[in-house]
């Protein structure tokens, strides 16, 4: 499987994709981090305790309300992107060009292949992010002068983690349909339809969730804080179908420690009461508020990825 | 007493709706060049990757080299090679750098491959172009970096599935060249083609498939006079000045069965060889004796002859 591992990796490193993909990504991560660096004084006060962990969460004035901050947004835009173009071929290629039955007549196990060429995508996965995030920590800690603290160090490392199972779960959704389907082509409008309905029509512009929750629970301006409460809620778990808003929502409570409830009118209420930004949650706590959104998304990233292993290991060789 | 490199009992692959081998009973010696032949869709592919451990047989036995290839599929790719037949390399790698990473699936070492595979590169004249990418090569060179990369493992045995499909001649020669030697070397080399005269060129015998079954095995000369000649000798005799009287004492030659004339040229069919004797009786007769040889049986006629019959 090493074989594999390091052809597949030296492959992708040196393909053009890569390249492309990576330039993509840097120049959204400056773009973030600038915006960051001329608006995160007017976010900054006194009493801020996490002024680092603002340099990715930062909004800017004319910014859309309905997207996540800039950076969040950008992140969760390209590493679905990433990752499925980093496995929309993987196995179709490799049976188009009529590699697969000679790798296959190798002293290697069928598994090897589906095996190594996963985990080297994940290697650039893992690549790609960590730099990704190393850019815009690097860049900010230069232009804004404070140095994170453990607590934030410690949420960095675990949002950079899970960004990078969330883009493995994209990467063996694309390896599935490249086992699946015979064309390279169709396995990449496959993958790219669904991040489509899942990212736009579920997370950024939740039509379908809203739909939903207005047929189950319908609210209009006199209807009371609980139906309200109650609607948003149906709404939300409709949402949660889709894996963007699961990484989304982790993502939030990750990086910014104030969000104590994934329901904004609950959130509206408490800080309402509190009369100020709620004070910040314990690590654990964060963890502990999306740790079912955590859960789902490994889930998924794995059993995409057993399907397509079982797919690919019952595979007739006639097909292949 | 050869070595026995390839043999199956009953080997069977049935799906769901029709049966792609049924019944084969294969056996293959060391340095055979084995042609194994059939019409499209006769199984002859879906036998090589059982005997690959590539697929499941749904019944029968198999053994390659001694090895069970359903249960120890690693041990008999190790030493068996599988040129498909829509080969295909690495486009953006080189020569090189394709057999180099069969290489490395091989185990071997990276000393033992950069050696290996410059001997090879060599051997199947591809020395000049070993460093360009794999998309500028020829079909016909593809074809032969194909033969260089099951070389890569030494293997004892290679199957080679339609290895001269879209070549030119000469290209062809070179790869029927590279098998023979391959074969001199004691790899045992079965050969899939429908280039029937190929076959009978260079294989020592030959596997007639069709719908599944083995319909005819054994050397081609065999084959053909079981086939055509209904088991007999056919000898093309041919005589100037023959004497009248030359039939009827050729006709009295134990063995003899049947003597045809036109003109001046004689075919007589025999249970044996009988050249000698009937040489003997030409000259004995005062007849010229010009040209005597046994009529070979062309594998086309063969070929026609059996996959008809299935």
């Amino acid at each position: 499987m090493y074989a594999v591992f390091r052809k597949e990796l030296a492959d992708h490193l040196s393909s053009k994709r890569f390249i492309i993909l990576f330039i993509l990504i840097f120049l959204a991560a400056i773009f973030a981090t600038y915006i960051a660096f001329h608006n995160i004084r007017g976010e900054v006060s006194p009493t801020t305790e996490f002024i680092f962990l603002k340099l990715f969460t930062v909004s800017a004035e004319g910014w859309p309300n309905v997207l996540p901050p800039p950076f969040i947004f950008f992140i969760s835009l390209f590493i679905p992107i990433i990752g499925i173009a980093l496995g929309f071929d993987a196995i179709s290629s490799e049976r188009a060009s009529g590699n697969l039955s000679r790798l296959l007549s190798q002293p290697i196990y069928r598994d090897s292949v589906i095996n190594g060429k996963f985990l080297a995508g994940l290697f650039v996965l893992a690549i790609i992010i960590a730099s990704v995030i190393a850019i815009v920590a690097g860049l900010g800690l230069r232009l804004i002068g404070v140095p994170p603290g453990s607590e934030e160090v410690l949420r960095i490392i675990v949002f950079a983690l899970v960004s990078i199972i969330y883009g493995a779960f994209w990467m063996a959704l694309a390896v599935l349909f490249s086992v699946l389907f015979n064309s390279a082509a169709t396995s990449m409008l496959a993958s790219l339809g669904l991040w489509i309905f899942f990212f736009f029509f579920m997370y950024i512009f939740p039509v379908i969730p809203e739909a939903v929750a207005s047929a189950s629970v319908p609210i209009d301006q006199n209807s009371s804080l609980e139906m309200l409460t109650k609607h948003v809620e149906i709404g939300g778990i409709i949402g949660r179908i889709s894996p963007c808003t699961l990484y989304g929502e982790a993502v939030a409570a990750l990086v910014i420690p104030e969000l104590g409830s994934l329901n904004p009118v609950l959130l509206a209420i408490s800080i309402f009461y509190a009369g100020r930004m709620l004070t910040p949650l314990p690590f654990g706590q964060s963890l502990l508020l999306v740790w079912p959104q955590l859960v789902s998304i490994i889930a998924l990233a794995a059993v995409c990825f057993a399907v397509s292993y079982i797919r690919f290991m019952r595979q007739e060789i006639r097909s292949i | 007493m050869a070595q026995v490199v390839v043999e199956t009992k009953n080997l069977t692959k049935a799906y769901d709706n029709f049966t792609a081998v049924d019944g084969l009973n294969l056996h293959i010696e060391e340095s055979e060049i084995f042609g194994f032949l059939g019409p499209n869709g006769a199984g002859k592919t879906t036998t090589i990757l059982m005997l690959l451990g590539l697929t499941e047989p749904s019944s029968g036995a198999a053994q390659v080299c001694g090895y069970n290839p359903t249960r120890e599929p690693l041990k008999v790719k190790r030493i068996v090679g599988y040129l498909p037949e829509k080969v295909g390399f690495y486009e953006d790698l080189t020569a090189r750098q394709n057999l180099g990473y069969t290489a490395e699936l091989n185990r071997l070492s990276r000393k033992e491959a950069e050696e290996r595979i410059g001997d090879l590169l060599a051997t199947v004249g591809l020395s000049q172009v070993a460093d360009q990418e794999v998309s500028k090569l020829s079909r016909g060179m593809k074809q032969r970096l194909g033969i260089a990369d099951i070389l890569v493992k030494e293997p004892k045995l290679a199957f080679l599935d339609e290895p001269t499909s879209g070549i030119d001649p000469e290209g062809i020669d070179d790869i029927l060249n590279l098998i023979v030697s391959m074969a001199k070397k004691g790899i045992t080399v079965i050969f899939c083609s429908h280039q029937l005269h190929q076959v009978q060129k260079i294989c020592t015998r030959v596997g007639i498939l069709a719908k599944g079954r083995l319909v005819a095995e054994g050397s081609i000369d065999r084959l053909g006079r079981q086939a055509v000649g209904g088991g007999r000798y056919r000898i093309k005799v041919q005589v100037a000045e023959p004497d009248p009287g030359l039939i009827d004492s050729l006709k009295r030659i134990k063995g003899v069965i049947e003597v045809q004339s036109s003109d001046n040229l004689l075919f007589i069919s025999c249970d044996k060889d009988l050249r000698g004797q009937i040489a003997k009786t030409i000259v004995d007769s005062g007849s010229i004796l010009v040209e005597m040889k046994i009529e070979e049986y062309g594998l086309e006629e063969i070929y026609k002859k059996y996959s008809h019959e299935a």
